[in-house]
């Protein structure tokens, strides 16, 4: 057993259990920090692949800003003292069952698909200059519409976060109610 | 000429379009100029093609009015002598009508004028259409035009109710016979895939078809006929349609729509000689309508009604001619009663013109001295249709007589005494009418007066006509080449072998017919040469009540009919089909009802189901596929 | 590494995705299981085209390529989406002082 293929099942043991993890956790925090982990994780299974550039994308992106928002958001919102309302039991159970199912479902349907290998160590398309090369050239105008995206989402995001009470009437500051985020914070 | 010839139905549509857009601003004057005008030009142009002999049998296409697969019916014009003939009597008859509605219409208020003038020229473009069609399918538009305007006509004065149920009557038994014309069409369609005249009546088309699709078409034709021409048994929406303005009445009578029936079966002789089954209903049905009208007309109180059933009995004729295959002698006839039937009716209208609207003739008498004109041509028009010689109604009434005297002796006999009978009721009508003294009230005396000039000069050139008429087919019996309508039709109805009839029995039957004419005139003359109020006898009320066959159609067809419906509206709309419908509608309701927590908001929820039926799709694609 | 072996790992992981979706009502926690499963699909994703490359030989240098950008543009639409989805969170949660998700069947209203 080479060292890649120790390396493999430690990182796919890793990323499986920090995400039973995520969804056992009682506080969402913990989840958030686990769900990091298993990040983390699927950054090293990139890294074995030998995708550095996307390894590296999915740390900063990922594990970086996205959970740090989750985590600030989180933050916002005081759940220390109200834990989330306990779900129905059977409904739980049946959703457990389910997923469940479905993962029994493809695991047997996909037990015989193929044999091919997937290149480890090797191959250089996952690096910064072959991706960034096709990035540019086949694929520059998907790059381009990709950066009117993040645009409108920063227009949208800013407009369902803005405060409704101070778009609805024109209240002078010293009146209004303490906002709910401004108590927590 | 092709376009001289569309421009003689398109002139009364276009009167019809002016007449009927601009009804509200145009004055009488013009209206009626317009109404009369526009038939006076066609009936021009139509006799510039008679005298100059253009007719001929080649269709003139216009352009293609369906196209369906194998299918092609053009839109194209027939103008041979058959046509043309019935193109003057439609165009001349209709122009003396309508300059005759300008004063007998006088009264009525503007917009209604000129729409009375609208549906008259209407009435004219669809009867034209209907005679100028190459082919059954335009004649059939025609066919259904006419039957749409008399509808219009008859309800004319819709505020009336009684008027509009004569109207509807008229339209409803003339869609039955338009049912069969229109099957009888389809079945000409399905064996022959054509419906032009000159592919269908070709010597090879009609050899394809065997006895019996002749037979069934040909039925179905003449149903299509009995309808239009008011045969037994859907005879009876005629006299109901004197609801219409007298004009209208002599519109429809004479010139135009009860020919139809005639025409058609005239433009198809070529089918109907070839029907011997056919041809001997044809024979009885005239026949029987002809004796069966008679006699009602006899005991008529009601001046329009009595020539009303004239015309019915007088159809009945024709179709009498038509079942022994004197096609010949039936548009004949058709002809010089288009004289005298329109030039009668006229006549009653201005009678009722000058008696202010009183139409029972109990209540006229004596009016012989106040309305000059319309008595003389009255007593001429009597005498056409009573068939005294040498006015037309004697020699077209003696052409068919002979041939049905050949055909068969026992339907002779019915004529003969329909011929007796005709005599007596109309100088019945016109003894009680115009003899004796006025028995109307003193307002009404006071009232008399002869006609317009307007009204008058019609009737005396449709008196000239009734009596000068018939001379265009004076048979060989009196005049060396004779029979020029024979001989000018023969391209179209090929003439007969000629009749194997004795001169001497001819003579014999002209003697007859005459002697039995003047008799029933002399015994009028002396029964009603004075009005006394008489008691009818059992069989007078019989025919008084027009042999309840109005009763019997009434409790025969229309109380089962409407029982089938009130039966139907119960059991099969209310508890089948508005049940089901309901049903369907309750289910979906209930439905909806219990599915709705599905639709809980909850995506939880939601998401389950979503998974779930992913996975029912992957346990059928990976392991129920096989 | 067999392909079946990365088939199999994102299946787990997409499985314990929905699992945690069905079975949490805390909807920053449904929201993280559905980073969770296009983390398993990206995964995927790159495991494939790693394949294709290794199956093209060196005659095609860039042959799977695709895979990895596809890659790239779920990053970048997933952050989008986490942007304006964290924005609506908050809003629900200013709005109901829940984080509940059965809240949003307010939405039907």
């Amino acid at each position: 057993m080479s060292i890649t293929e120790i390396l493999f099942y430690i990182l796919s043991v890793v990323a499986i259990g920090s995400a039973l993890l995520v969804i056992t956790s009682k506080h969402p925090v913990y989840s958030v920090l686990w769900l990091i982990v298993t990040f983390f994780s699927i950054s090293g299974h990139y890294l074995l692949l030998n995708a550095q550039f996307l390894a590296v994308v999915n740390i900063i992106v990922y594990a970086g800003a996205i959970m740090v928002l989750f985590l600030y958001v989180l933050m916002l919102m005081d759940l220390r003292k109200e834990s989330e309302p306990a779900k129905n039991k059977w409904l739980k159970l049946a959703g457990a069952v389910a997923g469940g199912s479905l993962l029994l479902v493809l695991v047997a349907g996909l037990r015989t698909a193929d044999q091919r290998m997937a290149q480890l160590n090797e191959g250089n398309i996952g690096l910064i200059e072959n991706l960034g090369r096709a990035l540019f050239t086949d694929y520059v105008v998907p790059f381009e519409i990709a950066s009117i995206l993040f645009l409108s989402a920063m227009v949208g995001a800013v407009i369902i976060g803005k405060s409704e009470k101070s778009k609805k009437q024109a209240v002078p500051i010293a009146q209004q109610q303490p906002e709910p985020e401004a108590a927590s914070v | 000429m092709k376009n001289l010839i569309a421009l003689i139905p398109l002139l009364p549509f276009i009167g019809f379009l002016i007449n009927g857009l601009f009804r509200k601003s145009l004055p009488k004057g013009v209206a009626g100029f317009i109404g009369s005008g526009t038939v006076l030009a066609s009936f021009v142009i139509s006799l510039t093609i008679f005298l100059q002999g253009t007719y001929s049998a080649t269709p003139l296409q216009y352009f293609t009015f369906i196209s369906a697969g194998s299918l092609q019916i053009p839109f194209a014009f027939q103008v041979d002598q058959l046509t043309t003939l019935f193109l003057l009597i439609i165009t001349g008859v209709g122009f003396l009508i309508h300059v005759y509605s300008t004063a007998y219409m006088h009264e009525e208020r503007q917009d209604h004028f000129a729409r009375y003038f609208a549906y008259l020229n209407l009435f004219v473009f669809s009867m034209l259409l209907l005679v100028m069609g190459a082919n059954f399918v335009i004649m059939f538009i025609g066919w259904e035009g006419v039957g749409l305007c008399s509808y219009l006509l008859i309800g004319y004065w819709f505020e009336n109710v009684d008027y509009t149920k004569a109207a509807k009557k008229a339209f409803v038994m003339n869609r039955i016979g338009d049912l069969g014309f229109l099957l009888a069409v389809f079945w000409i369609i399905a064996k022959l895939g054509t419906v032009s005249y000159n592919e269908v009546f070709t010597a090879a088309n009609l050899a394809k078809l065997t006895a019996t699709d002749i037979t069934g078409i040909t039925l179905l034709l003449f149903l299509g006929a009995t309808g239009k021409s008011a045969q037994i048994p859907l005879y009876t929406w005629l006299p109901d349609a004197m609801a219409g303005p007298t004009p209208v009445s002599a519109l429809i009578h004479a010139a135009t729509m009860v020919t139809a029936g005639i025409y058609m079966i005239a433009r198809s002789n070529a089918l109907f000689s070839m029907a011997a089954t056919t041809n001997t209903i044809i024979a009885i049905i005239g026949a029987a309508t002809a004796l069966l009208a008679a006699t009602i007309a006899l005991r008529q109180n009601d001046i329009k009604k009595v020539l009303a059933y004239s015309t019915v009995s007088q159809l009945g004729y024709m179709f009498l001619a038509l079942g022994t295959g004197a096609y010949v002698a039936a548009v004949f006839h058709v002809m010089t009663h288009a004289f005298f039937k329109a030039l009668l009716f006229l006549g009653s209208g201005s009678v009722i013109h000058a008696v202010s609207g009183q139409q029972d003739i109990r209540y006229m008498g004596g009016l012989r001295k106040a309305l000059p004109v319309t008595y003389l041509t009255f007593f001429i028009g009597c005498l056409a249709i009573a068939g005294i010689p040498p006015l037309s109604g004697f020699f077209s009434k003696d052409a068919i007589l002979l041939n049905a005297f050949v055909y068969d002796k026992f339907l002779y006999a019915i004529g003969l005494i329909t011929a007796g009978l005709t005599a007596f009721y109309m100088f019945r009508l016109l003894f009680i009418t115009f003899n004796g003294s006025f028995r109307g009230t003193e307002e009404q005396r006071h009232h008399l007066h002869e006609s317009p000039i307007a009204m008058t000069l019609p009737l005396i050139v449709l008196a000239i006509l009734s009596v000068v008429g018939g001379f265009v087919g004076v048979p060989e019996l009196f005049v060396q080449g004779g029979e020029k309508l024979t001989a000018f039709l023969s391209p179209v109805i090929k003439p007969a072998d000629g009749l194997h009839v004795e001169h001497s029995t001819e003579w014999i039957l002209i003697a007859l017919t005459t002697g039995i004419a003047v008799a029933a005139i002399l015994i009028a003359f002396f029964r009603y040469r004075t009005y006394k109020e008489e008691q009818p006898s059992a069989i007078g009320r019989l025919f008084e009540n027009k042999w309840y066959v109005d009763e019997l159609y009434n409790s025969a067809i229309v109380k089962p009919l409407n029982a089938l419906g009130a039966f139907a509206n119960t059991f099969i709309e209310r508890s089948g089909i508005d049940a089901l419908v309901n049903g369907v509608g309750k289910l979906v309701n209930y439905g909806g009802r219990q599915m709705r927590w599905l639709q809980s908001g909850q995506i939880g929820s939601y998401v389950l189901l979503m998974v779930v039926s992913m996975v029912v799709f992957f346990v059928l694609q990976f392991f129920l596929r096989k | 590494m067999p392909i079946n072996y990365y088939i199999f790992l994102s299946l787990a992981l997409f499985t314990i995705g929905i699992i945690g979706v069905l079975t949490r009502r805390n909807v920053i926690i449904v929201f993280m299981c559905i980073e969770l499963m296009l983390n398993a699909v990206n995964l995927l994703l790159v495991a494939f085209s790693k394949m294709h490359h290794l199956a093209a030989g060196a005659a095609n240098s860039t042959a799977g390529i695709e895979g990895q950008l596809f890659v790239f543009f779920i990053m970048v639409v997933a952050a989008a989406e986490v942007s304006v989805g964290l924005a609506i969170i908050v809003m629900l949660y200013r709005n109901t002082r829940s984080v509940d998700i059965n809240f949003l069947n307010r939405l039907k209203h």
